[in-house]
């Protein structure tokens, strides 16, 4: 089972050291992790997609709780939510390519972002499943480099995870 | 305008500190000039890992915030065991270490170790300072992390351009950790859910640990066992937390406990499980411990709550405070079939050993006796000697039992018996030892003599590394391999260092020199030439159901 946790922690030295150590010594499984300030200049978010069992994510929230320099945590894979990542893909795109490889992005709704005589770079961000598929799409054609940014996710409407909740 | 260490210094001050165990070096410069015009106690032991165990010991037996103080680099990965064992075991330890200076960080600088990233895992939170002005705020949420909610060690870095550079004291003010506040109540409707599997249970058993002594519940504990007549069993860590001279009182469970105690699990509908976390040596094959009860989780962490097995009712909170509203729901209703039941078991398979010979079973029976009455605190070391101990010393008094539980550290029970005399000066000290144990801080000889602190040492000496022998003995075929010692004479040795010696070869000796050590002003060092291949039994094999146990 895949979860996503939404967590706040103090924007410190070393917290996100607390937290990835924290995962290897317990032997959580991180599919990623995203991490970067928010509005409060004193205060980031990280959003962690942790893959286990019922126990191992009940523990993963507990023992997050349990860092000083964690303010919040929160699993919120089973409410409404909406999650994203950016991906960038670095494509061998020749004169007899280009065209075929733009369509694609076209149907994916990405951009091409940079246009070399031998390569392009394809950007597109969405869920993971579109981002999957996009990364399955253009492989046929050669991928040199590609880069994803892991999930961010936030809960729909009036729903937070927030210092005063 | 104050130096760095000067701050330090008033800060410590402000949090009641009395002593400081610690070793100088370069980094700590600052620091140690200005303990040198303060009022503080400053210990200095031999190694700075006795001068971590030392401030654990202090905190066991005080209950309140041990204090270690180390230079950068060695100094402080030389404390590194010390904190860890305090991590384990959840004593409140403040942990203070000298730096490089901050111009000089990450450079792989002279005696420079990233000893925050190091202790990390091993502490309950940990901070590099790196500006004068943090130091108070710091100072005072480090003892209030340490010493509220599960307790820990906490370490503080403090670079020598901080300790050494200058700044006005300002008070911090409170503290506003948001992501730090310890719940202290239960939630009303699980302590009535767990009064009310209590009055349906008809075979209940008490699992008590070092929650019980952490937060001064041994009172309620007593009250509640009474209530119910329910038998109480207790950890290593919970020994002292329920009198062993009761009728309801079962001893310790687990690897080593007796066999009523695992019987009383293996058989109970009722797991009352109050300041514990369900450890492997407690635990056995964990499939099948307490199978047929309901369980009942009283902890101060919450993270403890279904880690290890899957918990009926879970009860986060302080273990006092939730076991004086638990308390008010309760009423008496004992079967009388079950503590029948328990009587038998008791009769049937009591703690027993051989007599002849000089038994290590019997000189802790006799320093129990001879220390009856008298305010007596025993540490161990960690092996056969601290087995024996937590299975025949009968402990009536919360942190009178000092032993390194969790991390299983030898060469913790000298140290923190210095830890120990000092925080408790009238007392009456021993380190119940083994001849391997006591020779990882045998140094400490030097502290104890050098402080006038009369701690007696019992050393239980098979000339093996005796707990890892008899494990030879009996899963690796009789093959002693590496575990037989050849010893100096520990006599000459504590001679040497101007302490007294004393061999003891017979039985008939043992009570004499016991007494003899206790009149003595000076520290002691008891040679006990033991039965060299005795047991610690009866045993749980690894990995086995803790009803199964041989011996």
């Amino acid at each position: 089972m895949r979860s996503n946790f939404s967590v706040l922690v103090e924007n410190n030295p070393g917290v996100l050291a607390r937290v990835a150590g924290l995962f290897s010594r317990r032997g959580y499984n991180i599919d990623s992790l995203s991490v970067s300030r928010t509005d409060d200049p004193t205060i980031s978010r990280m959003t962690i997609v942790v893959d286990g069992d019922e126990a191992v994510l009940d523990q993963v929230a507990k023992q997050l709780r349990k860092l000083v320099d964690v303010i919040r945590v929160r699993d919120i894979t089973n409410e409404p939510h909406v999650d994203r990542e950016l991906i960038l893909i670095k494509v061998n795109a020749d004169p007899t390519t280009r065209t075929e490889i733009m369509q694609i992005v076209e149907i994916f709704r990405g951009r091409i972002v940079d246009v070399g005589e031998y390569t392009c770079i394809v950007e597109v961000t969405g869920d993971e499943g579109k981002i999957d598929a996009i990364q399955n799409a253009l492989k046929p054609f050669g991928i040199l480099e590609l880069v994803r940014t892991g999930k961010v996710a936030m809960q729909r409407g009036t729903r937070t995870v927030l210092v005063e909740d | 305008m104050l130096t760095g260490g000067q701050i330090l210094i008033e800060c410590l001050r402000n949090e009641g500190v009395d002593t400081v165990f610690g070793y100088p070096g370069g980094a700590v410069l600052p620091i140690y000039d200005a303990l040198y015009d303060s009022d503080i106690r400053h210990i200095l032991t031999r190694h700075e890992q006795a001068a971590a165990h030392a401030a654990d010991g202090y905190a066991r037996a005080t209950g309140r915030p041990g204090v270690c103080l180390a230079t950068s680099g060695p100094g402080a990965t030389n404390l590194v065991t010390g904190i860890a064992n305090a991590a384990m075991d959840s004593v409140p330890m403040v942990a203070l270490t000298g730096q490089v200076p901050t111009t000089l960080l990450g450079k792989d600088s002279f005696q420079e170790a990233d000893i925050t990233g190091i202790t990390m895992p091993i502490t309950k939170h940990n901070y590099l300072v790196r500006d004068i002005n943090d130091l108070p705020r710091t100072i005072k949420e480090a003892f209030y992390i340490a010493t509220t909610g599960r307790p820990g060690p906490v370490l503080i870095d403090i670079p020598r351009d901080v300790s050494g550079g200058k700044a006005e004291y300002r008070d911090p003010g409170p503290i506003g950790l948001r992501g730090y506040q310890p719940r202290l109540a239960g939630e009303p409707a699980k302590i009535a859910a767990a009064a009310k599997a209590i009055a349906m249970s008809r075979r209940p058993v008490i699992y008590a640990g070092g929650g019980v002594i952490n937060s001064g519940a041994a009172e309620q504990l007593k009250k509640l066992a009474e209530t119910l007549m329910a038998p109480v069993v207790v950890t290593l860590m919970g020994l002292g937390g329920f009198p062993a001279d009761h009728p309801l009182f079962l001893g310790m469970l687990g690897m080593h406990g007796s066999k009523y105690a695992n019987y009383a699990v293996s058989e109970c509908d009722l797991l009352l499980a109050i300041g514990v976390r369900f450890d492997d040596r407690v635990t056995g094959k964990v499939e099948t411990f307490a199978p047929h009860a309901t369980v009942v989780h009283i902890d101060i962490d919450q993270a403890e709550l279904g880690k290890n097995v899957p918990i009926d009712i879970a009860i986060p909170g302080d273990v006092r405070t939730v076991l004086v509203d638990l308390l008010k729901h309760l009423h008496g209703k004992p079967d009388p079939a079950w503590n029948e039941k328990i009587r038998l078991w008791k009769k049937e398979y009591p703690l027993d050993y051989k007599k002849q010979g000089l038994r290590p079973q019997a000189v802790i029976r006799e320093i129990a006796s001879v220390t009856a009455g008298k305010d007596v605190r025993i540490t161990t070391e960690v092996g056969q000697n601290q087995m024996w101990t937590a299975q025949y010393f009968p402990f009536t008094r919360p942190r009178s039992f000092i032993s390194s539980g969790g991390l299983g550290t030898m060469g913790y029970g000298f140290p923190a018996a210095i830890g120990v005399q000092v925080g408790c000066p009238d007392e009456l000290v021993f380190d119940i030892a083994g001849d391997g144990s006591i020779q990882m801080n045998i140094q400490e000889l030097a502290t104890v003599v050098n402080y006038e602190l009369p701690v007696n040492i019992a050393v239980l000496n098979n000339s093996y590394l005796g707990m890892v022998r008899q494990w030879q003995e009996l899963f690796y075929d009789r093959r002693y391999s590496q575990t037989e010692l050849k010893n100096p004479d520990f006599v000459r040795i504590a001679e040497a260092y101007d302490a007294q010696g004393i061999r003891v070869e017979k039985a008939a000796e043992i009570r004499p020199a016991l007494e003899q050590a206790i009149a003595s002003s000076k520290p002691v060092l008891l040679d006990f030439h033991i039965e060299r291949e005795e047991n610690v039994m009866p045993m749980v094999p690894p990995g086995e159901s803790i009803n199964k146990m041989l011996g």
